[in-house]
C-alpha cells in the first residue's frame, strides 16, 4: 500500500494545465493552453514578443486568475489562491527583470523567503521565546548553507544591488529555490547576460536540476539555452500553441519559422 | 557585561528622572516636556513603521491617536470617575487597571487601522495618503457628534484616575508611565522589525509583487503592521489625554499627524534611532522656540528694519520649525539618519548594547 502511493506520486504531474484562457477585455492573450509537466522535466516556452508567455507564468504563480480552464499543481487546483498560498504549494519562479530586494542584504533575501513556513507569528517575535529562538536559528543556518551551496557565502552581508548583474541573477535563482519548490518557473533566465554569462548560467540550471530534485519550465530567447538544457518545447503565438516537440524537432518547424521570421512570400 | 552597558544607562536615566521628579529637582514644566517628549517618540516610531519600513506614504496617525485616547479616557472615567456615577472599580486597584485601560485604547485604535489598512490592499502612495486623510476627518468628525463624550467641547475628568494614583503613593506617576510606555514600544517595535517576519514589512516596501511570490502573505503583514502602529499610536493616545486632563477632537487633528510625519521625514525613512532622535529634537525645538527673548534675539535684524512688528514666539516658531524642515530636506534629503541606524552609522556602539 505504501510502495503504491510513493508511486502514485511519483507519476503525478507537477503541474497540469487544462484548457487555459486568458482574456484582457476584447484580447485574448492566452487560448486553450494545455501543459503536462512529469517530475524531473526541464521544458522550455518559446514564443515571439508578445506571444503570451510571461502570462502563462502569471497564470501559473496566481497573480492572474484565468478566465476558463484549469491549473492543478501537485493535483491541487489553484483557483482562487494568492501567489504566496501556491508558492506553499511548491511553485517558484524569477522575474524577467530581476526583482530582488535591493535594500536588505543578501542574507536576508533568502530569509525572508522562508516566510510560508516560518512556524511562529507576531507575539513570538515580539517574546522571542523558545520556538521564535529555534526557527530563526534554522532559516538561518539553511540559508548560509543554501548561500554556501551557490558560492554566494561571500556575499550574505552585501547589499543585491552592490552585486555584479550575473550574480544578482543567481541570487535570484537561488531565493526561488530556498522556498524548496517541485517547481521552478524560470522567466528568461539569461536577459542581459553576455556570453560567458549565458554559458555559466547553463550550467548553472542543469546543475540545479541535478541537485536539486526539481522541475524546471523556462521561458527564454536564446535558443542555443533552449537546445542545451531543455528536452520538451512549446511554442506558442498570439495566445495559441503552434508546434511542440524535442529541440531539433522545434528547430526544423515550418510554423515555427513563419511565426519568428515570418512568412517569406510576403 | 559590556553590552548591557545601554540598558543599565537607560534604566540609570530613568531612575534618576523619577526621584528627581518626585524629591522636585526638576520642576513640572520640564517633566510635561520630558512627557511630551516620550509621547512623541512613541509616534514617531509607530508612524516611521508604516511610512518608513513599508514605505506606504499615510499621514492621518493622529487618528489612530484620537480613537486611543478618547477610549482610555471614557474607560478610565467610568472605572475611578464621578462624571458618569459612582466609580466602577476601588481606587486601590488604579495601577494595575491603568496600564490594562491605555492597552484597551491601543487595541480600539489597532482595530480601527482597518479603516486604512484594508483599501492599501489594492492602493499605494497617492491614493493610501488620501484614504488615511478621509481616515483622520472621519473619526474626528464622529467624535465631535458624539454628545455623550463631550463632542466638539471635549472631555474631561480622567484626572480622578491620576489623583487615584497619587492617593495610593505620591510620586511622578504619568511621568512614570510615559516611560514605560516608550520604552516598551520601542522594544516591540524593534523585536518585530527585525525579525524575519518583520522584515517581510520591508521587502513589502521593497518590492511587493516579489514578497508575494516569494511566499510572503502581504494582505496579512500589512494588517499586522498597520495594528501595532496603530495600537501604538493610541496607547500614546492614551497617555496624553491623562497628561493633560482633557481631550478635543481637534487636538488630533491633520496638524497633529503632520507633527508625527515631519519627525519621520526629519529622522529618516526606516530608522528606529532616527525616529528617537528627531522626536527629542523636534519637542526640544518646540520648546526652546516658545522662548520669546530668543525669537526677539533672532529677529532682532528684521525687528530693526521694522519697528512696529513685534513678532509673537509662539506664532513665530511655526515659521521657523517647517523652514528648518525645509532646509534639511534639501541639503539631507533622506533624513538625520537615512535608512540606516545609529549602530550603523558608529559601529563602536555595538559593543555596548545588545537587542535580543
Amino acid at each position: 500500500m505504501m510502495t503504491e502511493l510513493v508511486t502514485e506520486t511519483e507519476s503525478t504531474p507537477v503541474l497540469e494545465i487544462r484548457g487555459l484562457t486568458q482574456r484582457f477585455g476584447g484580447l485574448t492573450a492566452v487560448k486553450d493552453f494545455n501543459v503536462k509537466l512529469t517530475p524531473g522535466e526541464m521544458t522550455g516556452l518559446i514564443g515571439p514578443n508578445g506571444a503570451g508567455k510571461t502570462t502563462v507564468f502569471n497564470l501559473v504563480s496566481g497573480f492572474y486568475q484565468p478566465t476558463e480552464g484549469e491549473i492543478l499543481v501537485n493535483s491541487v487546483a489553484t483557483a482562487g489562491l494568492r501567489p504566496h498560498k501556491v508558492t506553499a504549494l511548491g511553485v517558484a519562479r524569477t522575474f524577467q527583470n530581476i526583482r530582488l530586494w535591493n535594500d536588505m542584504t543578501v542574507l536576508d533575501n533568502i530569509r525572508v523567503a522562508q516566510h510560508y513556513r516560518l512556524g511562529y507569528g507576531f507575539f513570538h517575535a515580539v517574546l522571542r521565546n523558545r520556538r521564535y529562538k529555534t526557527r530563526e536559528a534554522e532559516i538561518a543556518k539553511e540559508a548560509a548553507d543554501l548561500l554556501d551551496v551557490f558560492d554566494l557565502k561571500r556575499y550574505a552581508e552585501e547589499l543585491p544591488k552592490n552585486l555584479p548583474y550575473g550574480t544578482q541573477r543567481k541570487l535570484e535563482i537561488a531565493r526561488a529555490l530556498s522556498s524548496h519548490p517541485r517547481l521552478l518557473l524560470l522567466d528568461e533566465p539569461a536577459a542581459g547576460l553576455n556570453s560567458a554569462d549565458v554559458k555559466e548560467l547553463i550550467r548553472l540550471v542543469r546543475w540545479i536540476h541535478e541537485t536539486f530534485d526539481v522541475t524546471i519550465w523556462m521561458i527564454e530567447h536564446h535558443m542555443d539555452v533552449m537546445m542545451e538544457l531543455c528536452n520538451h518545447i512549446k511554442v506558442i503565438d498570439f495566445g495559441e500553441t503552434i508546434a511542440e516537440g524535442n529541440p531539433q524537432q522545434i528547430r526544423n518547424n515550418q510554423a515555427v519559422i513563419t511565426a519568428y521570421l515570418g512568412d517569406e512570400n510576403i | 557585561m559590556k553590552k548591557y552597558s545601554l540598558n543599565v544607562l537607560l534604566v540609570v536615566f530613568a531612575v534618576g528622572l523619577l526621584v528627581a521628579a518626585h524629591f522636585r529637582f526638576i520642576d513640572s514644566y520640564i517633566q510635561i516636556v520630558v512627557m511630551t517628549i516620550g509621547i512623541n517618540i512613541m509616534m514617531s516610531t509607530s508612524l516611521n513603521l508604516v511610512n518608513g519600513n513599508m514605505g506606504e506614504f499615510t499621514c492621518g496617525h493622529a487618528a489612530f491617536m484620537c480613537v486611543g485616547a478618547y477610549i482610555s479616557s471614557v474607560l478610565s472615567v467610568f472605572c475611578f470617575g464621578t462624571k458618569f456615577g459612582d466609580p466602577l472599580l476601588p481606587a486601590a486597584s488604579v495601577l494595575i487597571v491603568f496600564p490594562l485601560i491605555l492597552l484597551i485604547g491601543g487595541a480600539v485604535a489597532a482595530v480601527s487601522s482597518l479603516l486604512v489598512s484594508v483599501p492599501s490592499f489594492k492602493t499605494r502612495d497617492d491614493y493610501l495618503a488620501i484614504i488615511s486623510i478621509a481616515v483622520n476627518y472621519m473619526i474626528i468628525s464622529a467624535l465631535e457628534n458624539m454628545d455623550f463624550i463631550g463632542g466638539s467641547r471635549g472631555f474631561q475628568g480622567m484626572k480622578d484616575t491620576v489623583w487615584a494614583m497619587i492617593d495610593i503613593f505620591d510620586g511622578p506617576w504619568m511621568l512614570f508611565w510615559v516611560i514605560f510606555f516608550t520604552t516598551l514600544t520601542v522594544w516591540v517595535i524593534r523585536r518585530f522589525i527585525t525579525s524575519t517576519y518583520g522584515k517581510g514589512v520591508n521587502a513589502i516596501c521593497q518590492d511587493e509583487t516579489a514578497a508575494e511570490i516569494m511566499s510572503v502573505n502581504t494582505n496579512k503583514i500589512k494588517i499586522i503592521n498597520f495594528m501595532i502602529a496603530a495600537g501604538l499610536a493610541g496607547c500614546a493616545g492614551g497617555l496624553y489625554a491623562h497628561i493633560i486632563g482633557y481631550v478635543n477632537p481637534q487636538s488630533f487633528n491633520i496638524l497633529k499627524s503632520t507633527e508625527a510625519l515631519v519627525m519621520v521625514y526629519l529622522g529618516g525613512m526606516g530608522s528606529l534611532s532616527g525616529a528617537i532622535i528627531s522626536a527629542i529634537l523636534f519637542t526640544g525645538l518646540l520648546e526652546v522656540l516658545r522662548s520669546q527673548a530668543l525669537i526677539d534675539g533672532l529677529l532682532s535684524p528684521f525687528t530693526l528694519v521694522f519697528p512696529d512688528w513685534e513678532p509673537s514666539a509662539g506664532v513665530i516658531k511655526w515659521v521657523m520649525i517647517p523652514l528648518l524642515l525645509v532646509i534639511v530636506m534639501q541639503f539631507r534629503p533622506e533624513g538625520i539618519m537615512g535608512n540606516r541606524e545609529l549602530s550603523d552609522v558608529f559601529p563602536w556602539l555595538k559593543k555596548f548594547y545588545r537587542f535580543k
